[in-house]
């Protein structure tokens, strides 16, 4: 039974629409306009027990509107969603017990004081006893690499630390569904490789269902071997992210140093020649055929040096999102 | 039956233990904040300042002036006003309508417990910070002025013990209607200045209800608003007052509030659009 199942889910936001200005101000007092917009449109999808899928797409994609609606923060407009057997927007009390949202952006640890109280409090509501608290504490905070941290006001934590006690104080109750919005926002590379890190050991030990956004593809390629692709609220891909970068990129770039320079001529049995600059060559090569395209340049001629390089998938997915047009 | 019976109080148990440790946390935050606490009290001193001014017209005028209530009655009577406005001070609009707009209320939302519980614990928690406050200024007050300075009958206290706290839940309940307008509307707190006057002016903070002239004395009667200060303020400083009818008043107006407020957050959950989580 999938852990996550998403069908037709569809979430239009009532905004108002006030023109600029002292007059567009005026305007909208007298008589206020508003529009409907789309956030999410018929995105439908199922995550499995233990799955970690990442959720891609640029800002205003619609990613965490659904991350809401598959939380219960929000109601879909339409569509039905269910996350462990429960329609989340119902909230019940086993549902909740079962779930964690951690959002990078924003926290639930008491500011003022150190994160145990927080996680005291948070033993309470889930009814953890005492004893049993404080030996998930003591587990998690190992793998997070926690110690002293926890008995200093959070507002004396660095970025990395009070992330890492968010997500302490996010996963007490031992949740079996995560879902994770940017939690390695502004993090430097050590604090987000060990989020990473933290977070696949937890999937591994625990067999949790994890749900990532993340603008670093680092974490994405890191954690998530499924990727679900998400555009102007319409779901675009849904699959790993080798297919996908398959899908946006059907050439690999083969780059050669040649002992002496050779016509352009040349290069066409072998690919789409991109640049000829002397001695330097760049040709696009189809992946079907790179293999016999690399064996054939490196018999044929004078190569002195080969590379061949995969193109960055953000790039991938800038462009496809700059392709399409806005609906 | 059995099992029903264990598990009622298993949930008895859960219940308490998340009311200790919130207050607990509340408490301690509010420490944090215990100068602010202060200043928040000190400008609390309404009752206190009208005191003067009523006692100002009792001098000029006799009891006639003054509902027939003597300087001394007038003495306790804003004292004991004071000492319930203090413990039924409710800011939960405002916490709630930040809450709600810099998306802090989503982490609430997603844990398995209701949020109005964690508003209430910093209340109780705040009233807790303010107490020694409260003390203090209540015997500067009796050194200055040895006049007014009574001890409530035990009894009397006891009522008042109990009035207090009811008058705070119907306070709560009121604002708490208020503060579901958050979800339709991002400035619900302003509403909650329009609703001051009324509180103001019904309550007795600004006068004891014996002052009004008849007509407006029954209107205030039938509103909410003077079982939240006059009746524990009458009860604490030891005037006559309808105990029965009180009681009753604050236990009819909180019943038929609270499920309106729970009907309010309801409708407003169906609304929320998690701003800013």
């Amino acid at each position: 039974m999938a852990m996550i199942r998403a069908l037709g889910l569809g979430k239009t936001f009532r905004v108002a629409d006030k023109q600029p200005g002292l007059a567009g101000t005026l305007r909208h007092f007298v008589q206020r306009r508003h529009r409907d917009v789309p956030a999410v449109r018929d995105v439908s999808f199922s995550v499995e027990p233990g799955e970690v899928v990442g959720f891609l797409g640029p800002n205003g994609a619609g990613k965490t509107t659904t991350l809401k609606m598959l939380t219960g923060l929000i109601h879909p407009s339409s569509g039905s969603v269910e996350v462990a057997g429960f329609r989340p927007q119902r909230r019940q009390v086993d549902f909740l017990r079962r779930i964690t949202l951690v959002m990078g952006n924003k926290q639930q640890l008491i500011w003022d004081l150190p994160p145990l109280d927080s996680l005291r409090v948070n033993a309470a509501v889930y009814g953890i006893d005492d004893a049993e608290a404080q030996r998930r504490i003591r587990d998690l905070a190992e793998m997070l690499e926690l110690g002293e941290e926890l008995r200093r006001p959070v507002r004396k934590l660095s970025l990395g630390q009070r992330m890492k006690a968010e997500l302490l104080a996010a996963l007490l109750h031992r949740p079996s569904v995560l879902f994770l919005d940017e939690p390695t926002l502004g993090l430097d590379v050590n604090a987000q490789a060990r989020v990473r890190s933290f977070l696949a050991e937890y999937n591994r030990r625990y067999g949790a269902t994890l749900l990532l956004t993340s603008h670093y593809m680092a974490d994405i390629t890191a954690l998530c071997p499924r990727v679900l692709l998400i555009h102007q609220g319409s779901l675009m891909h849904d699959g790993s992210l080798a297919e996908l970068t398959n899908r946006l990129a059907p050439c690999r770039e083969v780059r050669l140093e040649l002992r002496e320079p050779l016509p352009a001529s040349t290069f066409a049995a072998y690919g789409t020649l991109e640049d000829l600059q002397g001695r330097a060559v760049r040709l696009l090569v189809r992946r079907e055929r790179l293999t016999a395209s690399v064996a054939r340049l490196l018999a044929e001629l004078p190569v002195v040096d080969l590379e061949v390089a995969e193109p960055p998938i953000e790039e991938l997915i800038g462009q496809l999102f700059r392709r399409e047009p806005a609906r | 039956m059995t099992r029903r019976r264990s598990d009622a109080r298993a949930g008895a148990a859960h219940g308490l233990r998340i009311a200790r440790v919130l207050l607990s946390t509340q408490y301690a935050t509010m420490l944090e904040y215990r100068a602010e606490i202060v200043l928040w009290a000190l400008s609390g001193v309404l009752p206190l300042i009208m005191l003067g001014v009523w006692s100002g017209a009792e001098a000029s005028g006799g009891p006639a002036a003054t509902g027939g209530l003597s300087a001394q009655a007038l003495g306790r009577y804003f004292l004991s006003a004071f000492v319930v406005r203090q413990f039924t001070i409710v800011w939960v609009i405002h916490s709630f309508e930040e809450d709600t707009l810099a998306g802090r209320l989503s982490p609430y939302l997603l844990q398995p417990l209701a949020p109005v519980w964690r508003y209430v614990s910093a209340h109780l928690a705040e009233q807790v910070t303010r107490l020694p406050f409260v003390l203090a200024m209540l015997a500067l007050v009796f050194l200055i002025h040895p006049a007014v300075a009574w001890l409530p009958s035990p009894p009397r206290l006891l009522a008042a013990l109990v009035a207090i706290p009811m008058a705070f839940a119907l306070r709560f309940a009121i604002q708490w209607i208020l503060t579901m307008l958050c979800f339709w509307t991002e400035r619900a707190a302003a509403l909650e200045r329009l609703m001051y006057i009324p509180y103001l002016f019904l309550s007795g903070l600004v006068a004891p209800l014996e002052a009004y002239p008849e007509g407006v004395r029954a209107f205030a009667l039938a509103t909410p608003f003077p079982w939240m200060v006059h009746f524990p303020a009458q009860l604490l400083a030891g005037a006559e007052v309808p105990v029965g009818r009180g009681f009753a008043a604050l236990l009819l107006w909180t019943l038929v509030l609270v499920p309106i407020g729970w009907s309010g957050w309801k409708l407003g959950m169906r609304r929320h659009s998690a701003l800013g989580a």
